[in-house]
């Protein structure tokens, strides 16, 4: 009877696996994942450039670093940094102060020029004029930076002021701090690193307020070393950096007439108390991923906070991201994932390129950023804080279906299979030898 | 009989390492831990934004040069079923040049640059004006394998790591410091939670910093095959389970013995088979 059956079961399951395989074939092809493209963030080909803006005012003869004059460590310190300098950086010097030595505030405030400019470097050319500086007049280090900020020209890359200074400015107006904010929010993608060679609490928080105002650094000078170092970094940091590039973008109040974005990164500012919205197109079996952070370029008051908020046309909140926090900090970043859903209100097949998925109308998300900062008693408010936005599409992922197809594992699952072996190997040699005792009974 | 008994319990000593040597089968993603003689150099940089932050590749450590005040970025990539612990030190500026006490902070944020919380470590370290070193470190939530998009939990991805200066005189700020950075990591992808879930895309930004270095890290998409839905690859759970069906049926043959063979020791007792055919044929011939 058992051979007789065998083959027929043996055609079957061939049959149904035939079936299966044919099925699988046609219908679930491997899903093709949207591949987002960071089109909105293609660097261009271009050298990073640094212009670093050295302080020849009177005061850089003081002798106080180790013994030595500030001018001749600065002199020293930069002597090294070009030997250093990278091949593809385009390296360029201005001086403040270096040419006026009268007593005349406003001739002597006119006093910053180019001493050589950015580009390709000469290293003898550029050692040489370094070593010719003499410290002579006024520190204007807001006309400087305006005028660094020409010297690098504009582009999408990165390009990075290095200030090196020791002293507060004299020349107000303009402001230092003012200009760099003024700078940054031309969005020229400026950052300025300061250096301050003196050590009093004015022009430390000059220098801090200007660094803070472009994303850049303050460094306290107090050994020749420690500047040739921050310095060497500081130009190695800018070929790390200057390839990416955020693209410029400014978001509404409201969501009809919000700007379209594509995956890429996105930089806006925003006020105070202001909603800056942007619009998302995703399709159907795509995953949203956005992130936002807003940096903290003033003084603020102490708690703050950002939100972001994916609402659908209609205003329906989908998802939100928040963060907050009342310490010293550069950046309040928060982000959010979202992704179309079903009716059982989860992602649960996987994205296919199938007719029916294309013919689905894309959902266009409303990304809502806000912030709860306030600015502390006579802080300028305009412009507002830089905003950076990233956004990214990917494929959904789907939730998963439970423990693996019914397979287990770990030492109970063991003792649970062997005790039900083993009874049942009772029960059936109970029931063999309970049948054969009836049998031999009878 | 006995050489039944001496089978089972060479089998059931065999199951052990049968199971144990499952996990090692599967392919486990290169841990951070890892201190191979591969090891890169330790990064002598840190970035100044999550875009600019500095790839750390698996068991790369960090040791920079910074001024007190910077805001310090890095990028590691962390992979589902690891733990990654942050471990930082950093040597202040010396005591003669500060003016108080100073705070440092270590924050943990995804792919995403939401906040990741810290299951233990010292997030924040304060020094005050005698001290010369600080050690701070953050362990995050075990990386889990999906989550939902309206959920926080850590995904496989990009992780940033800021090290900052949360309270320090203003004097203070721009003083030479150095920082050392250590990214371990413990658990393999073996036991993540939850099973059978699948991030289509680990959390990597788009561009910038921590884009690279964690999709290396991440694991490569799998090719899906016609058998996707069914068969989900080799993984601890069929060994367990094969090796528990052998032990069952081992078992269960034993336990068959038992009832089924009791020859020569319980003789007589009600309706045992006795094993000589002789004697058999006696029995039988004494019924009536």
């Amino acid at each position: 009877m058992n051979t007789g059956r065998r083959p027929k079961t043996r055609l079957g399951s061939l049959l149904a696996a035939l079936a299966i395989t044919g099925a699988s074939l046609l219908l679930g092809l491997p899903a093709h994942a949207d591949e987002p493209s960071a089109g909105a963030s293609a660097a261009p080909k271009e050298n990073p450039r640094v212009d670093l803006i050295l302080d020849v005012s009177g005061s850089m003869n003081i002798a106080d670093i180790q013994g030595k004059s500030r001018i001749s460590v600065a002199q020293n310190s930069l002597n090294e940094v070009i030997d250093a300098l990278p091949g593809e950086t385009d390296f360029g010097i201005r001086t403040l102060g270096a040419t006026y030595p009268g007593n005349d505030k406003t001739a002597g405030c006119q006093d910053t020029k180019q001493l050589f400019p950015v580009g390709k470097t000469n290293k003898v050319e550029a050692k040489t004029a370094v070593a010719t500086l003499r410290p002579t007049g006024w520190t204007p280090i807001g006309l400087a930076l305006r005028g660094a900020a020409q010297d690098l020209g504009k582009g999408d890359a990165t390009r990075r002021i290095v200030l090196i200074t020791d002293g507060e400015d004299d020349c107000a107006p303009p402001d230092p701090c003012d200009v760099a904010r003024e700078l940054a929010a031309q969005g020229i993608h400026l950052v300025v690193d300061t250096l301050g060679l003196a050590h009093d609490d004015k022009t430390t928080q000059q220098l801090i307020c200007i660094a803070n105002a472009t994303g850049g650094s303050f460094t306290d000078v107090r050994t020749p070393q420690q500047l040739t170092d921050k310095v060497k970094q500081l130009v190695d940091q800018s070929n790390d950096t200057y390839t990416i590039n955020p693209v410029r973008t400014t978001g509404t109040d409201k969501c009809e007439s919000a700007p379209v974005l594509t995956p890429g990164v996105y930089s806006d500012r925003e006020k105070f108390s202001e909603h800056r919205v942007y619009k998302v197109p995703v399709k159907s079996g795509q995953e949203l991923r956005a992130s936002v952070s807003v940096g903290l370029d003033r003084a603020m008051a102490r708690d703050y906070g950002v939100l972001l908020q994916a609402t659908s046309a209609t205003g329906q909140e989908l998802v939100r991201g928040t963060d907050a926090g009342s310490t010293r900090t550069d950046v309040i970043s928060t982000g959010l994932r979202w992704s179309t859903d079903d009716s059982k209100g989860y992602v649960t097949a996987s994205p296919t390129t199938s007719a029916k998925d294309k013919d689905k109308p894309d959902t266009t998300v409303c990304l809502v950023v806000s912030n709860s900062l306030a600015p502390q008693a006579g802080v300028h408010t305009d412009p507002g804080m830089p905003l950076e936005l990233t956004v990214d599409l990917a494929s959904a992922s789907p939730a998963p279906e439970g423990a693996a197809m019914g397979l287990g594992r770990g030492w109970i699952l063991l003792l649970t299979l062997t005790l039900a072996g083993l009874f049942s190997g009772l029960v059936a040699g109970w029931i063999a030898r309970w049948r054969i005792a009836v049998w031999r009974e009878n | 009989m006995r050489t039944t008994i001496r089978g089972v319990l060479a089998a059931l000593a065999l199951l052990p390492a049968l199971a144990l040597g499952a996990p090692a089968a599967s392919a486990a993603p290169p841990s951070p831990t890892a201190t191979a003689s591969g090891t890169a150099a330790p990064a002598t940089k840190a970035g100044t934004s999550f875009l600019t932050a500095v790839n750390l590749s698996p068991g790369q450590d960090a040791d920079v040069a910074v001024s007190t005040g910077d805001y310090l970025y890095w990028a590691f990539g962390a992979s589902e079923g690891q733990t990654p612990t942050v471990n930082l030190s950093v040597n202040l500026a010396p005591a003669g040049d500060r003016h108080g006490p100073q705070t440092w902070t270590v924050e943990v944020f995804d792919g995403l640059r939401r906040r990741q919380s810290c299951t233990a470590g010292t997030q924040n370290a304060t020094g005050d004006q005698s001290a010369t070193s600080l050690t701070l470190s953050c362990t995050l939530r075990e990386v889990r394998t999906w989550a939902e998009p309206w959920s926080g939990d850590p995904l496989p991805g990009t992780y940033y790591v800021r090290l900052s200066v949360t309270d320090a005189p203003q004097p203070d700020l721009g003083l030479a410091a150095t920082a050392h950075l250590h990214v371990a990591a413990k658990g393999n992808a073996d036991n993540a939670q939850p099973e059978g879930g699948t991030l289509k895309a680990p959390l990597v930004p788009p561009v910038g910093g921590g884009a690279s270095t964690a999709k290396a890290a991440a694991p490569v998409a799998e090719k899906e095959h016609w058998y996707t839905g069914w068969f989900s690859g080799w993984n601890s759970r069929w060994y367990w389970t094969i090796g528990g069906g052998f032990l069952a049926a081992l078992a269960g043959v034993l336990g068959y013995h038992l009832t089924r063979h009791p020859r020569g020791r319980r003789p007589g007792h009600y309706g045992a088979v006795p094993p000589q055919g002789s004697h058999q044929h006696g029995s039988y011939a004494e019924r009536p």
